[in-house]
């Protein structure tokens, strides 16, 4: 099986903090990460590729440093890594995103199945994978939480929904999005880093993709962010202090009294 | 070129064996103001098979001037292909200007796949959705790195606009009986129906009553201090017959399963009534809890943020207050 596994570089979100007063994020010390989210993928397509063969090959499109999620991903196991960088991709929302990775696809060749996360912790959206899978007129199933097994180009998987899972049968090639309860991603291996490390990294730019500057980046985007704002939350609280027995019998009655006014109870 | 002007707010309702969703009630009550404000028709879309009348008539009860049901028995169940390729033949026809759906599994699945195709811009997960006054264009709202900020995004050049919504950030459209709209059934074009995703079955899961479909919820946090200590809220959330809802602190813990966990992170909510125990009301939390239309609060920090969006705060030591409280709401029941 030929797997690529599309990861996302993405800021340590659980470290973000807020400029409380600018509103605006604190960058400063913030660590890049590969999206928690797509080593899930990643450690799908190696269990793939142990069980049937094959090679995995990781796929992001980023700022030249986002060599170092591509690394990480070979560090796991990963064959070969393919950097899309150039600063006409810049500003790309989901809609660009997703068409410059289809043509880095193409260019990458025949392949039997595509990976992608959930979605990506930055940005948040989970569309990048079925759009990919649009523009490539691919079949898709996103939340897969297993893969329960493979025949003749068939692939049968278990989706995560609402209400339990769907148990499907896809043919390939396809792309997946898994979610977390997929299986656990493994750490790299001394062997693993050293080969990352050696490992040579081509970049495709527009030029390389066949894309013409105003199709990718903001230019290329139907979506425009066009206000950033913080929350603002306003509701006329009635605070009780319940500070001894008595004050705690006096605030226990008042909200009694106040769920009966609001015909709660 | 004399291409047909885009116009028109649409809706995707979506079913579950026959039965409508309440996500599509919701999106009508949104769908109605998108199609005040633009003055112009709201259209359900809803793909399945044989669906019954009753099920359509309430879509139209609840807002619809429209209802269009594509169906065919290779539709009855939810798959991207034949969904996607009915839409979009719909979308070229007709030519809404704004097209919304529920941001559940189908349709954050289905929106990418046809947004990719028609080249339409599209916002995930949006708790807002508005009519800029002066262009007319949709104004889309998301929270945004962790839930820290909120978003705004428009669509200014392509058309349709499309937008998913998080189930649960607003009541369902209330019925009017006396409602009337048109319904149209037409039949799915059978060269849209092939699927190279096939259904083999289904495992339903066994949890049963979930916070998202709860009246009321009781939630708690970090600071119940330990996992036992939910014992101490059950009484309270059985009393009120509530669903127990947790912060991720408390579902990281371990005190609580991740699929009680409230916030950006976990489900939204938006019951009667909100009790919120030991929570601090972190903006994550909140993102998930503050459409709630009642929010009582309890907390020993006068400080802390719930009280912000809370109608109603106890401050003080939940350990002291929840068994008093339990009591006094279990009486008040039982004396009517
Ligand atoms: C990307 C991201 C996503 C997130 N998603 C979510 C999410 O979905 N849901 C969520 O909840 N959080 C989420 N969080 C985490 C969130 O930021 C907070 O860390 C979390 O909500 C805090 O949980 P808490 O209120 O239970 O704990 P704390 O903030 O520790 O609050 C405990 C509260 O209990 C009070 N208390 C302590 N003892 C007593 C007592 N004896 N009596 C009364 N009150 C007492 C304290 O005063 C305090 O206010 C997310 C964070 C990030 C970065
Ligand atoms: N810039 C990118 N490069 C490679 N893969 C990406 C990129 N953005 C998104 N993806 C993939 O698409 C998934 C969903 O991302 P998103 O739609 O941004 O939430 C991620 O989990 C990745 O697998």
């Amino acid at each position: 099986m030929r797997i690529i596994v599309p990861i996302k570089q993405v800021p340590e979100t659980n470290a973000v903090r807020m400029d409380e007063t600018t509103g605006t994020m604190v960058r400063e010390g913030v660590e890049a990460i590969v999206n928690p989210l797509d080593l899930y993928a990643v450690e799908t397509a190696l269990r793939l590729k142990e069980a049937h063969g094959g090679e995995v090959i990781a796929l992001t499109m980023g700022p030249a440093g986002a060599t170092k999620a591509l690394r990480e991903a070979i560090s796991m196991g990963c064959d070969g890594a393919v950097l899309v960088s150039h600063k006409a991709f810049a500003g790309s929302d989901t809609w660009a995103t997703a068409r410059v990775l289809a043509q880095a696809m193409r260019k990458i060749g025949a392949f039997d199945l595509i990976l992608c996360g959930e979605r990506a912790t930055d940005g948040d959206t989970g569309q990048v994978g079925p759009e990919l899978a649009a523009f490539l007129d691919l079949p898709v199933v996103s939340y897969v939480g297993a893969i329960d097994g493979l025949s003749n180009s068939t692939l049968r998987v278990r989706r995560l929904v609402e209400e339990g899972h769907e148990l499907l049968e896809c043919d390939l090639p396809a792309l997946l999005t898994v979610v977390k309860e997929i299986a656990n991603p493994r750490l790299p291996t001394l062997q693993g880093k050293r080969r990352a490390r050696l490992a040579s990294i081509s970049a495709w730019g527009p030029e390389e993709l066949g894309v013409a500057g105003e199709e990718t980046g903001l230019k290329g985007s139907p979506t425009r962010v066009v206000k950033v704002f913080r929350p603002k939350i306003a509701r006329q609280c009635e605070k009780l202090v319940a500070a001894d027995e008595a004050g705690i019998e006096a605030a226990a009655d008042r909200v009694v009294a106040f769920l009966k006014e609001k015909v709660l109870l | 070129m004399s291409e047909k002007k885009h116009s028109g707010v649409w809706i995707l309702a979506e079913q579950h064996d026959g039965r409508v969703q309440r996500v599509s009630h919701e999106l009508l009550a949104r769908g109605r103001g998108l199609a005040d404000a633009r003055k112009v028709e709201l259209t359900a879309l809803i793909l399945g098979d044989r669906l019954a009348d009753a099920e359509l008539q309430e879509l139209i009860e609840r807002g619809a001037d429209r209802i269009i049901a594509v169906e065919s028995p290779a539709l009855a169940k939810f798959l991207v292909e034949p969904y996607a390729a009915c839409m979009l033949q719909l979308l070229a026809e007709r030519r809404p200007e704004i097209v919304i759906a529920g941001a559940t599994s189908s349709g954050r699945t289905l929106m990418p796949y046809v947004a990719a195709k028609a080249h339409a811009g599209l916002t995930a997960d949006c708790t807002l959705l508005e009519i800029d006054p002066d262009t007319g264009r949709l104004l889309q709202t998301r929270p945004a790195i962790g839930g820290n900020i909120l978003a705004t995004i428009q669509t200014p050049n392509h058309l349709p606009q499309m937008a998913t919504v998080r189930p649960r950030s607003m009541s369902p459209a209330p019925r009017d009986f006396r409602r009337c709209g048109k319904i149209e059934r037409i039949p799915a074009p059978p060269a849209a129906l092939i699927s190279r995703v096939r259904h083999l079955g289904f495992l339903p899961s066994d949890s049963t009553h979930g916070v998202q479909e709860a009246d009321v919820v009781v939630s708690v946090g970090k600071g119940i201090k330990k996992g036992e200590n939910v014992a101490l809220v059950r009484p309270l959330a059985e009393t009120l017959g509530a669903a127990l809802g947790a912060s991720r602190d408390a579902v990281d813990r371990g005190w609580m399963s991740y699929p009680h966990q409230v916030g950006l992170s976990g489900k939204t909510v938006s019951p009667r009534l909100y009790v919120a125990i030991g929570i601090s009301g972190s903006i994550q939390h909140l993102a998930g809890m503050q459409t709630s239309e009642t929010i009582v609060a309890i907390n020993n920090d006068p400080e802390a943020q719930i009280f912000r969006v809370a109608d109603f705060g106890i401050v003080g030591d939940l350990f002291e207050i929840v068994p008093v409280l339990t009591e006094k709401i279990r009486r008040a029941k039982e004396g009517v």
